[in-house]
C-alpha cells in the first residue's frame, strides 16, 4: 500500500495512443465533434509524448492510432490504474467500448493485474475517476454510473470510494485534479466548485484546495518518476492554452511545472488527464 | 439501579474522605473484627432465615429479628451513647451515627429501606465523619465496602425465591469481594489501603455468616481473540465491568479501553455489554456467552503503549480481515498475511517453513493459491522483524485501510434505498454498498437521537445557512436503531471528548438520565496508558491456522440449546422471576408501549416521524442551497481524521505531539498552509476555543469570547443586553432561536424520562444525545471563519418564519412543573483592530483550504430523508410562557470586587413567578450609547444537551480603531426541580470568567420561569 498519499503520481511509464485521421474527419466518432486541424492535434500529441519521455524520463509506450477508434487519443477514460492494479472500464459511449482492446493488452504486457466489468449496466468513463493518493472519487456524470462506481470500489478496496455528482456535461477530471499529494485543484466554475465541496465533505483527509480560474487547468498530472528525493512535476495546460491560469499555478510549490498543449484535441474533448495513462511497474518498490 | 450506582459513589466519596482516619486506626481496627468475628457465628446461626419458599414479608421480619439480635450481640463493643441510637436503624429517618453498627445491620437496614438509601448513606457517612471517635472508623469502612455490592445483590433477592445452594455462595462471596475492590479501581491509594483491610474482614465474616446471602453466581464463557475461550462465575447480578475486568486481568491486558464485550442478540445482531449495567438485564434470558473484542479502533495504533495490546488489536484485525468485515486488495492481503506469519513464525526459514500448508491460515475471506504464495514470497523479505515488529507493521497498513474501524449497520434511506451507516472514529459514514455517498463529521452533527427504528442526525448548518436539518434513517427494528444511537454516542465520546460527558450537575439536572459513554475516553487512556509501568508482559502468540475461523462470522453467542444447559443461572432465573416479569419484556418490546408510559411523548413522536415535514422545507432548503452558493469560497477545512493540530495539543500528552502519524503530518501542512493565508489571529481563537471546549463539559456552558488578544485591550462594555426579551416572544429572531430548542427538549427528555422511570434503560425507544455543544472547537471555529468573509449577516430573517410553522405543535407539551432558567453571559473583550480589512484579500485566489469536513454550504441530502429543525421545535411555548400571574423580581449587583460572591438572598418564592437575577459589571461605560460600531459579524451558535441549550450570540464590531467582540451566551436550563438563582449566576460568572480569563464578564442574568398551574406537583 505504501504511504498514503507517496503513491499519487509514481510512475514509471506512459501510455499514449496516436492521433487517427478520423479524429479531424469527425466521421468515425459520429458525434458532431467539431472539425479540428488534424495536423496540430498530431503536432500537439506529439508534443505530449516528447515531454513525457524526455522532460519526465519515462518510458513512453505509444499505442498505434486505428482509423476505427477516432477517440482512441483518450485513453485515459479506457482504464484506471493504481498500484499494480487497472480496471478496464466500460466507456458510457458504446462506440468507445472497442477502445479497450488495445489498451488492455499494453498494460497486461506490462504486468499489471487486469480487472474487467462484467457489468452490462455499468458505464465507467476513466476520466471520471479522481485518485488522490489516499482515496478515490467517482464522478457520477453523464458518463459514469452508479453500478460503474461501484465496480471501482470493488476493484480497489484498500480505499475509500466515494461518489461526487457532476452536473454538466463534464468528466470529474474535466473539473478538478491534484495539484499535490495534499492539494486538490479545481476550476473555478460552478460545476468543478460543487464537485470539490462534495469531495469536502466526503473525505476523512483534509487537503488544500486551489481554484484556477479555467476548468480546463485543472485537469493536471501530478507526477513522480524518478525517486523520492526529486521534487515531483506537474504536467498542466500551458500559458498558450490557458494564459489566465498560469499565475495561480505558480502557488504550487515543491512541484516542477511542465507546460504542455493540447487545445487542439481537446475540441475532441481531451485532456491531459485522458491523453496518457501513468502506471509504475513497480507500485511497491 | 440508579439509586444504587449513586449510593456507591457517595460511599465512595465518603470513604476517601476518611481513608486516611482509616488507616490510622487500622491496627485496632483488626483487632476489633476479630473479635467481631468471633461473635459472629452464634448470632448468626440464632437467625438464619428459612429455606426456600419464605415469603417476602417473613423474610424481611425474619431479617429484622436478625439484625436486632445481631446489633445486641455486638452492643458490647459499642459505647452505651451509639448504642442508644441504634435503635433508629430500622426507622427510615436517621441521623447521623447510625453506623457504629456492625455490617450486618446496615446491610439488611439497606434492603429494608431501600426506597431511599441515598439520602440516608449520605447522612449516615457524614454523621460519621463528624461524630464518630476513632474508634468507630473501622466500621465505617466496613460500611463503605459492603455497601456497593451488598445492595446490588441482596436487594434482589429478597423479591426472589432463593433456593441457590450453599457451596455457591461462598464461591460467590469471594466474587463479591472481588467485585467490589474492582468498583474502586479508580478511586486513591488512600481508599485501596482501606480495601485491603477490608476484604480480610469481610472475608473471614462471610464464612461465618454464609446464608445470610443467597445470591446465586453465573458462569460466564467468553470467545478470546484467539479462539480461546475464557469462563468465569460470576455472581448473578454483577455489572458488565466486572466480567470485563475479569477479562482483562485474564489477558493481562492494561490497554483496555479499547475493547468490550460483545454477546449476541440474534443472529444478526451483537450488543455491546454495558460495563456500566448489569449483565443479567442486558443479556435477558440469552445465554451468558460473550466475544472479547476490539470497541474502539485505535486511529494509530502505534500510540498505543504495549505490545499486548497490539498483539489483541492485530488478532482482531485478522478476524475482521477474515470474515470480510475489513475488505482489503489482493496485495494488502499478501502483506498483511505475510506480517502474520512473521509474527507467528518468525523468520521464513526454507526447511520449515517451505512445507507448511498456508491453506491452514486464513488470510482472506476467500482465499487462493496465488495469495498464498504471494503471502510466503513476502514473507521471506521480512526477515529479521521481530514478532512485536511485524505486528507493528500489520497494524500499519491495516489503519490506512479505509473501512478500519468503521462499524457498519445496516440501514434504509427515506426512499427505502438500502445503505449502511458506518461509525468511525471522524463521524458518521453512509454507504451504498461499497460506496461512500456521504459523510458527518462528528464536529457537524449537533444531535443523535433514534425514536423506535428511526434514527435521526441533526447536523450543523453550514456557515451560511441558517437551518440545522435533520436526517432520517429507517433501521430495521428498534433495538438496531437503539445500538446505532449508542454506538455513536460512544464513538463521540471517545474519539472526539477529552472526558466523558457527566451527568449535569443535580441541581440542574432534573430529568431522567440517558445512555452514556462512561468508560475513558481515547484522551484519557492514552494519559492512562502513559503512566504504565511494567516490563512488556510476556504473552504466547497463538497461531492463527483456521481453527478461530468461527469468530468471525457466527460466533459462539448464537443460541444453541446444549450450551444453553451450560448456564443454570440463566435457565433458572426465568422461574426465579416468574412469568411476570417475562411478559413485561414482551410488552415493551411491543410498539404499544407508547401509549401505555406517557401521553406527553407521543405529540413529539409524530413530530418526529411525520415525513410530510420534509417538503414544508424544501423551499427553506432552496433557500438555504442558494446562500450557500455565497460561500463556497470561503470554506475552510476542519480536519479531523483525528483531532486536529492543536485539539491534539490538548488531548496527548506532548511527548506524543511529535510523533508524525499518517493523519497528523497532514494536519501540519494544512495548518501551515492556513498560516500563510489567515491571520495569525486566526489561531488565537482558536487555541481559546480549545480552552473553552475543556471546560465544556459542564453542563453550564457560559459566553464564549474570543478576542484577538494582541494589542492593548480597552475593555468596553455594551450595555444593550437581551435580558427581559426572553420574556416577550418577539423580542427577536436571535432570542427565538434559542428558546426553540429548549422547548423541545423539554417534551423529549421528559417523555424519555417517565418511560425510563424504571431505570431500565434497556427498553426505551427513544435517546438523544446531542454531540454539538462538547465539540466546541468546531463552532468556534465556523464563526471564526465566516468573520472573516461577511460582512452584513443575513441571519434573522428566515428564523421568524420557521417559528410561526411550528407553532401548532406548541401546547400538547406544556411541562409539568417544569422551570426553565436562562443564564445569560456576556462576556466580551475589546482589542485593537488590526486583523480586518486585510483577510479577504489574503484569501483570495490563494490556496485555500477548504476540503476538510466543514467545508460545503449543500449539505448533501442524498440519502435519508432531509426534514428540518422544527420537527422537534415547539418555539412558542417558551416566548409564550409569560405566566398568567407573573411576579417578577429584579436584583441588579453591580459589584465589581466581589463578583464570584453573590449574595443576594432570596426573593420571597410566591406561586409562580419569573425571577430575574441580574448580575452587570460595573465597567459599563458611556461607549455603549453613542458609538455603536460597525457590525463587522454575527453569529449566533446554538447548541443543546440533555437538559440545558446553549446559545452563543458573538458580534464583532469595530469602533474607530478598535474591534470588539462580544460574547452572549444563553443557556436555557429545563427542568422540574428547584434551582438556586444564586448559585446559577455564581456558577455563570465564574465559569465565564474561567473560561475566557481575558475577557471581562459585564453582565449574568439568571432568569427563571416558572409555570404557576404545575406548581403543586414539584
Amino acid at each position: 500500500m505504501g504511504t498514503p498519499g507517496e503513491g499519487l503520481g509514481r510512475c514509471s511509464h506512459a501510455l499514449i495512443r496516436g492521433v487517427p485521421e478520423s479524429l479531424a474527419s469527425g466521421e468515425g466518432a459520429g458525434a458532431g465533434l467539431p472539425a479540428l486541424d488534424l495536423a496540430k492535434a498530431q503536432r500537439e500529441h506529439g508534443v505530449l509524448g516528447g515531454k513525457l519521455r524526455q522532460r519526465l524520463g519515462l518510458q513512453l509506450l505509444e499505442l498505434p492510432p486505428e482509423e476505427s477508434l477516432p477517440l482512441g487519443p483518450l485513453l485515459g477514460d479506457t482504464a484506471v490504474i493504481q498500484g499494480d492494479t487497472a480496471l478496464i472500464t466500460r466507456p458510457w459511449s458504446p462506440a468507445r467500448r472497442p477502445e479497450v482492446d488495445g489498451v488492455r493488452k499494453a498494460l497486461q504486457d506490462l504486468g499489471l493485474r487486469i480487472v474487467e466489468i462484467g457489468d452490462q449496466n455499468a458505464t465507467l468513463d476513466g476520466t471520471d475517476v479522481l485518485f488522490t493518493g489516499r482515496e478515490f472519487f467517482v464522478g457520477l456524470s453523464k458518463w459514469t454510473n452508479h453500478r460503474g462506481a461501484e465496480i471501482v470500489a470493488d476493484t480497489f478496496r484498500d480505499f475509500a470510494v466515494s461518489t461526487v455528482p457532476v452536473s454538466g456535461p463534464s468528466h470529474l477530471r474535466g473539473l478538478c485534479g491534484m495539484g499535490g499529494p495534499r492539494t486538490v485543484v479545481a476550476g473555478r466554475s460552478d460545476a468543478a466548485q460543487k464537485a470539490v465541496r462534495a469531495m469536502a465533505v466526503l473525505t476523512d483527509h483534509p487537503y488544500a484546495s486551489l481554484t484556477l480560474p479555467d476548468d480546463a487547468a485543472a485537469d493536471c498530472l501530478f507526477l513522480r518518476p524518478g525517486l523520492p528525493g526529486v521534487p515531483p512535476f506537474l504536467l498542466h495546460r500551458g500559458g498558450g492554452d490557458l494564459p489566465n491560469s498560469q499565475e495561480a499555478l505558480q502557488k504550487l510549490s515543491d512541484v516542477t511545472l511542465v507546460p504542455v498543449s493540447c487545445s487542439e484535441l481537446e475540441k475532441a474533448g481531451a485532456g491531459l488527464s485522458s491523453l496518457c495513462l501513468v502506471l509504475s511497474t513497480r507500485p511497491h518498490s | 439501579m440508579t439509586t444504587e450506582v449513586g449510593s456507591a459513589s457517595e460511599v465512595k466519596k465518603d470513604s476517601s474522605q476518611l481513608g486516611t482516619d482509616a488507616t490510622k486506626e487500622k491496627p485496632k481496627e483488626v483487632a476489633e473484627n476479630q473479635q467481631n468475628q468471633s461473635s459472629d457465628p452464634e448470632e448468626e446461626k440464632g437467625s438464619q432465615p428459612p429455606p426456600a419458599a419464605e415469603s417476602q414479608s417473613s423474610l424481611r421480619r425474619q431479617k429484622r429479628e436478625k439484625e436486632t439480635s445481631e446489633s445486641r450481640g455486638i452492643s458490647r463493643f459499642i459505647p452505651p451513647w451509639l448504642k442508644k441510637q441504634k435503635s433508629y436503624t430500622l426507622v427510615v429517618a436517621k441521623d447521623g451515627g447510625d453506623k457504629k453498627e456492625p455490617t450486618q445491620a446496615v446491610v439488611e437496614e439497606q434492603v429494608l429501606d431501600k426506597e431511599e438509601p441515598l439520602p440516608e448513606e449520605q447522612r449516615q457517612a457524614k454523621g460519621d465523619a463528624e461524630e464518630m471517635a476513632q474508634k468507630k472508623q473501622e466500621i465505617k469502612v466496613e460500611v463503605k465496602e459492603e455497601k456497593p455490592s451488598v445492595s446490588k445483590e441482596e436487594k434482589p433477592s429478597v423479591s426472589k425465591v432463593e433456593m441457590q445452594p450453599t457451596e455457591l455462595v461462598s464461591k460467590e462471596r469471594e466474587e463479591k469481594v472481588k467485585e467490589t475492590q474492582e468498583d474502586k479501581l479508580e478511586g486513591g491509594a488512600a481508599k485501596r489501603e482501606t480495601k485491603e483491610v477490608q476484604t480480610n474482614e469481610l472475608k473471614a465474616e462471610k464464612a461465618s455468616q454464609k446464608v445470610t446471602k443467597k445470591t446465586k453466581t453465573v458462569q460466564c464463557k467468553v470467545t478470546l481473540l484467539d479462539g480461546t475461550e475464557y469462563s468465569c462465575d460470576l455472581e448473578k447480578h454483577a455489572k458488565g465491568q466486572v466480567l470485563f475486568d475479569k477479562v482483562c486481568e485474564h489477558l493481562n491486558l492494561l490497554e483496555k479501553d479499547y475493547f468490550g464485550l460483545l454477546f449476541q442478540e440474534s443472529p444478526e445482531q451483537k450488543n455491546w455489554l454495558d460495563p456500566a449495567k448489569e449483565i443479567k438485564r442486558q443479556l435477558r434470558n440469552l445465554p451468558w456467552l460473550f466475544t472479547f473484542n476490539v470497541k474502539f479502533y485505535p486511529p494509530d495504533p502505534s500510540q498505543l503503549t504495549e505490545d499486548i495490546t497490539r498483539y489483541f488489536l492485530c488478532l482482531q484485525l485478522r478476524q475482521d480481515i477474515a470474515s470480510g468485515r475489513l475488505p482489503c486488495s489482493f496485495v494488502t492481503h499478501a502483506l498483511l498475511g505475510s506480517y502474520t506469519l512473521q509474527a507467528e513464525l518468525g523468520d521464513y526459514d526454507p526447511e520449515e517453513h517451505g512445507s507448511i500448508d498456508l491453506s491452514e491460515f486464513q488470510f482472506a475471506p476467500t482465499q487462493t493459491k496465488e495469495l498464498e504464495e504471494k503471502v510466503a514470497e513476502l514473507h521471506k523479505t521480512h526477515r529479521g522483524l521481530s514478532p512485536a515488529q511485524a505486528d507493528s507493521q500489520f497494524l500499519e497498513n491495516a489503519k490506512r485501510l479505509s473501512m478500519y474501524g468503521v462499524d457498519l449497520h445496516h440501514a434504509k434511506d427515506s426512499e427505502g434505498v438500502d445503505i449502511k451507516l458506518g461509525v468511525c472514529a471522524n463521524g458518521l459514514l453512509i454507504y451504498k454498498d461499497r460506496l461512500r455517498i456521504n459523510r458527518f463529521a462528528w464536529p457537524k452533527i449537533l444531535k443523535i437521537s433514534y425514536k423506535r427504528s428511526n434514527f435521526y442526525i441533526k447536523v450543523r448548518p453550514a456557515e451560511l445557512e441558517q437551518f440545522e436539518s435533520t436526517i432520517g434513517f429507517k433501521l430495521p427494528n428498534h433495538r438496531a436503531a437503539k445500538r446505532l444511537w449508542k454506538v455513536c454516542v460512544e464513538h463521540h465520546t471517545f474519539y472526539r471528548l477529552v472526558s466523558p460527558e457527566q451527568p449535569p450537575k443535580a441541581k440542574f439536572l432534573t430529568l431522567g438520565s440517558k445512555f452514556r459513554y462512561s468508560g475513558r475516553t481515547q484522551a484519557q487512556t492514552r494519559q492512562a496508558s502513559t503512566l504504565i509501568d511494567r516490563p512488556a508482559p510476556h504473552f504466547e502468540r497463538t497461531s492463527s491456522k483456521r481453527v478461530s475461523r468461527s469468530l468471525d462470522g457466527a460466533p459462539i453467542g448464537v443460541m444453541d440449546q446444549s450450551l444453553m444447559k451450560d448456564f443454570p443461572g440463566a435457565a433458572g432465573e426465568i422461574s426465579a422471576y416468574g412469568p411476570g416479569l417475562v411478559s413485561i419484556a414482551v410488552v415493551q418490546d411491543g410498539d404499544g408501549r407508547r401509549e401505555v408510559r406517557s401521553p406527553t411523548k407521543a405529540p413529539h413522536l409524530q413530530l418526529i416521524e411525520g415525513k410530510e415535514l420534509d417538503k414544508a422545507q424544501e423551499d427553506i432548503l432552496k433557500h438555504q442551497a442558494s446562500i450557500s452558493e455565497l460561500k463556497r469560497n470561503f470554506m475552510e477545512s476542519t480536519p479531523e481524521p483525528r483531532p486536529n493540530e492543536w485539539e491534539k495539543r490538548r488531548i496527548t500528552p506532548l511527548s506524543l505531539q511529535t510523533q508524525g502519524r499518517k493523519g497528523d503530518h497532514l494536519f501540519k501542512d494544512i495548518l501551515s498552509v492556513k498560516e500563510k493565508y489567515l491571520m495569525p489571529t486566526t489561531r488565537t481563537v482558536e487555541e481559546k476555543a480549545q480552552e473553552t471546549d475543556k471546560s465544556s463539559h459542564e453542563t453550564l456552558n457560559i459566553v464564549e469570547e474570543k478576542k484577538r488578544a494582541e494589542v492593548g485591550k480597552d475593555e468596553r462594555v455594551i450595555t444593550e443586553e437581551m435580558n427581559g426579551k426572553e420574556i416577550s416572544p418577539g423580542s427577536g429572531p436571535g432570542e427565538i432561536r434559542k428558546v426553540e430548542p429548549v422547548t423541545q427538549k423539554d417534551s423529549t427528555s421528559l417523555s424519555s424520562e417517565s418511560s425510563s422511570s424504571s431505570s431500565e434503560s434497556e427498553e426505551e425507544d427513544v435517546g438523544e444525545y446531542r454531540p454539538h455543544h462538547r465539540v466546541t472547537e468546531g463552532t468556534i471555529r465556523e464563526e471564526q471563519e465566516y468573520e472573516e468573509e461577511v460582512e452584513e449577516e443575513p441571519r434573522p430573517a428566515a428564523k421568524v418564519v420557521e417559528r410561526e410553522e411550528a407553532v401548532p405543535e406548541a401546547s400538547p407539551v406544556t411541562q409539568a412543573g417544569a422551570s426553565v432558567i436562562t443564564v445569560e453571559t456576556v462576556i466580551q473583550e475589546n482589542v485593537g483592530a488590526q486583523k480586518i480589512p486585510g483577510e479577504k484579500s489574503v484569501h483570495e485566489g490563494a490556496l485555500k483550504q477548504d476540503m476538510g469536513e466543514e467545508a460545503e454550504e449543500e449539505p448533501q441530502k442524498v440519502n435519508g430523508e432531509v426534514s428540518h429543525v422544527d420537527i422537534d421545535v415547539l418555539p412558542q411555548i417558551i416566548c409564550c410562557s409569560e405566566p398568567p400571574v407573573v411576579k417578577t423580581e429584579m436584583v441588579t449587583i453591580s459589584d465589581a470586587s466581589q463578583r464570584t460572591e453573590i449574595s443576594t438572598k432570596e426573593v420571597p418564592i410566591v406561586q409562580t413567578e419569573t425571577k430575574t437575577i441580574t448580575y452587570e459589571s460595573p465597567q459599563i461605560d458611556g461607549g455603549a450609547g453613542g458609538d455603536s460600531g460597525t457590525l463587522l459579524t454575527a453569529q449566533t451558535i446554538t447548541s443543546e444537551s440533555v437538559s440545558t441549550t446553549t446559545t452563543t450570540h458573538i458580534t464583532k464590531t469595530v469602533k474607530g480603531g478598535i474591534s470588539e467582540t462580544r460574547i452572549e451566551k444563553r443557556i436555557v436550563i429545563t427542568g422540574d426541580g428547584d434551582i438556586d438563582h444564586d448559585q446559577a449566576l455564581a456558577q455563570a460568572i465564574r465559569e465565564a470568567r474561567e473560561q475566557h480569563p481575558d475577557m471581562s464578564v459585564t453582565r449574568v442574568v439568571v432568569h427563571k420561569e416558572t409555570e404557576l398551574a404545575e406548581e403543586g406537583e414539584d
